[in-house]
């Protein structure tokens, strides 16, 4: 098993999750974060005072697949997620012990 | 009292004298208008709402997420406090019998002999006490305007020590100056609903004050950024209302001068607005949303001693130079000269404040109002009133916080600590989270044992959660 995670443009979530769908993949975990990278900030201006906010908000997306299926739903974050500008985020994969579905015990792939 | 005389004249001439002793007995007992009742009161309830909630949303809004509960308590403990030291003896040293064109004596102390009856000297169409309240809402707000300088640091202990005696030593004397028959009064000087009385005494208190204090933990390394502009916009938005009470209500009568007043002041706060995001757009390239509220409320303040005595047109230039005045106050000025101010009570209020005390004296009419005669209108001595005004203003208010703050320092600690500031206001002073997201703990002793907390535990049903 996979780990997938991945850094999304916040305005590219929908696409990501409507192509997950279509795959087949429903299960995700979604959480509204702020990072840096090659995307500089940008300028606010609060009564005349400029500031440079660095720190922007993104949204990151977790979810665990079958090792055979990870190729696949990489390609398809990756096209859905992509606008081409600096800014279109990350994706990282991790291997995974096991899982452990609560409410039944279930472990492994089941569990997923 | 003029109207009186004429009135006995015009009897007099006319032959009506043949009833004289009734024409006397109708004069004897001030007679209180309904109209003017109405709208008095109407407008005392308008002014309490520029406090709460208009200037704690304005405030609150522009602090950050940790301080916001702490901002909105100044203004509200500003309200609770300032209304009880009005009635005990603030309203008797504004406007109680002179003593030497200084400060009212205290023969209205705990608002004795102030009743339903109008008084003969002030608003003499309304009972007392409709005049007394629709001041104590003044009162309140020019004490609330301050906390802007200070907020975000100052620990709410000394708040309150100062709210007490800079009301009661600043504003008290100066209201009675202008308002209550002092010295400016008797000089001429014009301000018809508070710009040197409330907006420059608050905006220049606060900058005293925030110098005095010291900047914020962060100032000038940390973004402090307004944590919820839509509250802010909601707030000036209030105050924009409020204030047709504030400046119409001066008043003090359902009349054509009301209606002047009010038009002028929502003239003069359009005018602002707009200049300030123009200004910002200028200098910045984007108009923002916070500039038009920003701008709205420079707007408010600057018209405000003029509103009595200026026509349409003159509130219009006044409303745009306030706004781009105001703007470079708080971008240029406070930056250049490196206080923290910070939600701007100073730039706004005090530069507001002293251009509109200016531009009364320059742009008053007696078309508008019998009593204003400005440069403009052939009467340069107003100009030089109206300086004498400020200047003594600023003075007593920077000296006179000042010392009470450092009166108070010696006995309170003023400023929150560095880990205070780190924490939040809301937490340390208030014990309190305006934003609970994310709670987890237990309540403490005997609450576990009460039947609502049982209550509450039975039922849930936790495999439904």
């Amino acid at each position: 098993m996979t780990k997938i995670e991945c850094i999304l443009r916040p305005g590219k979530l929908e696409d990501v999750k409507d192509s997950l769908n279509k795959y087949g993949i429903h299960g995700m975990t979604v959480t509204q974060v702020i990072g840096c990278g090659l995307q500089k900030g940008r300028k606010e201006v609060y009564r005349g005072t400029e500031y440079s906010i660095n720190l922007l908000p993104k949204v990151k997306l977790e979810i665990v697949t079958k090792d055979e299926d990870v190729d696949e739903v990489v390609k398809i974050i990756s096209q859905a997620a992509r606008s081409g500008e600096i800014g279109d985020g990350k994706i990282f994969t991790y291997k995974i012990d096991n899982a452990i579905r609560i409410r039944t015990g279930e472990t492994g792939e089941a569990a997923i | 009292m003029k109207n009186r005389l004429f009135r006995t004249i015009f009897m007099a001439l006319t032959g009506s004298m043949s009833i004289p002793a009734l024409a006397w007995a109708e004069e004897a007992v001030p007679k209180i208008d309904t109209g003017d009742t109405s709208f008095v009161l109407i407008s005392a309830a308008l002014v309490m709402l520029m406090t709460l909630p208009g200037l704690a949303l304005f405030y609150g809004g522009l602090s950050r997420k940790k301080n916001v509960l702490s901002t909105i308590m100044y203004s509200f403990f500003a309200m609770v406090l300032i209304s009880i030291q009005w009635a005990l003896w603030g309203y008797s040293l504004s406007f109680g019998p002179d003593v030497n064109n200084l400060i009212g004596n205290l023969d209205w102390i705990g608002l004795r002999g102030v009743g339903l009856v109008p008084s003969d000297v002030y608003a003499t169409t309304v009972p007392h006490q409709a005049f007394m309240v629709f001041q104590l809402m003044f009162a309140v707000i020019t004490a609330a305007l301050i906390s802007g300088a200070i907020a975000e640091r100052m620990r709410f202990p000394a708040f309150l020590a100062f709210l007490i005696l800079w009301t009661t030593l600043i504003y008290d004397p100066v209201a009675h100056w202008v308002w209550g028959g002092g010295w400016l009064c008797d000089l001429g000087a014009l301000d018809f609903a508070g710009g040197t009385v409330v907006h420059i005494l608050s905006g220049v208190s606060g900058l005293v004050a925030c110098i005095v204090i010291g900047k914020r933990k962060g100032y000038g390394t940390e973004p402090m950024i307004p944590h919820n502009l839509p509250f802010t916009v909601l707030g000036a938005a209030l105050l924009w209302f409020g204030w047709f009470g504030f400046n119409a209500g001066s008043a003090l009568s359902a009349n054509g001068l009301a209606a002047s007043a009010f038009v002028v002041t929502h003239l003069a706060t359009a005018s602002a607005a707009f200049s300030w995001v123009v200004a910002e757009w200028i200098r910045h390239g984007k108009p923002t949303v916070l500039g038009a509220a920003s701008g709205a409320v420079a707007g408010l303040v600057a018209i405000t001693p003029a509103s009595g005595f200026v026509d349409p047109m003159a509130s219009i230039i006044i409303g745009l130079v306030a706004g781009v005045v105001c703007y470079l106050a708080v971008s240029v000025l406070k930056a250049k000269l490196g206080y923290d101010d910070s939600l701007d009570a100073f730039g706004v209020h005090g530069i507001g404040g002293t251009w509109g005390a200016l531009a009364t004296g320059l742009f008053a009419n007696p078309s508008v109002n019998e009593l204003g005669q400005g440069l403009f209108y052939g009467n340069p001595n107003q100009v030089v009133i109206q300086i004498i005004s400020i200047v003594a203003s600023w003075a007593i208010a920077a000296v006179g916080t000042f010392v009470i703050l450092k009166v108070v320092g010696t006995v309170i600690k003023l400023r929150a600590s560095d880990e205070e500031q780190d924490a939040g206001l809301d937490i340390t002073q208030h014990g309190e989270d305006a934003y609970t997201d994310f709670v987890s703990g237990s309540p403490f002793g005997d609450m576990k044992l009460t039947g609502a907390s049982v209550q509450a535990t039975g039922s849930m049903n936790p495999a439904k959660i």
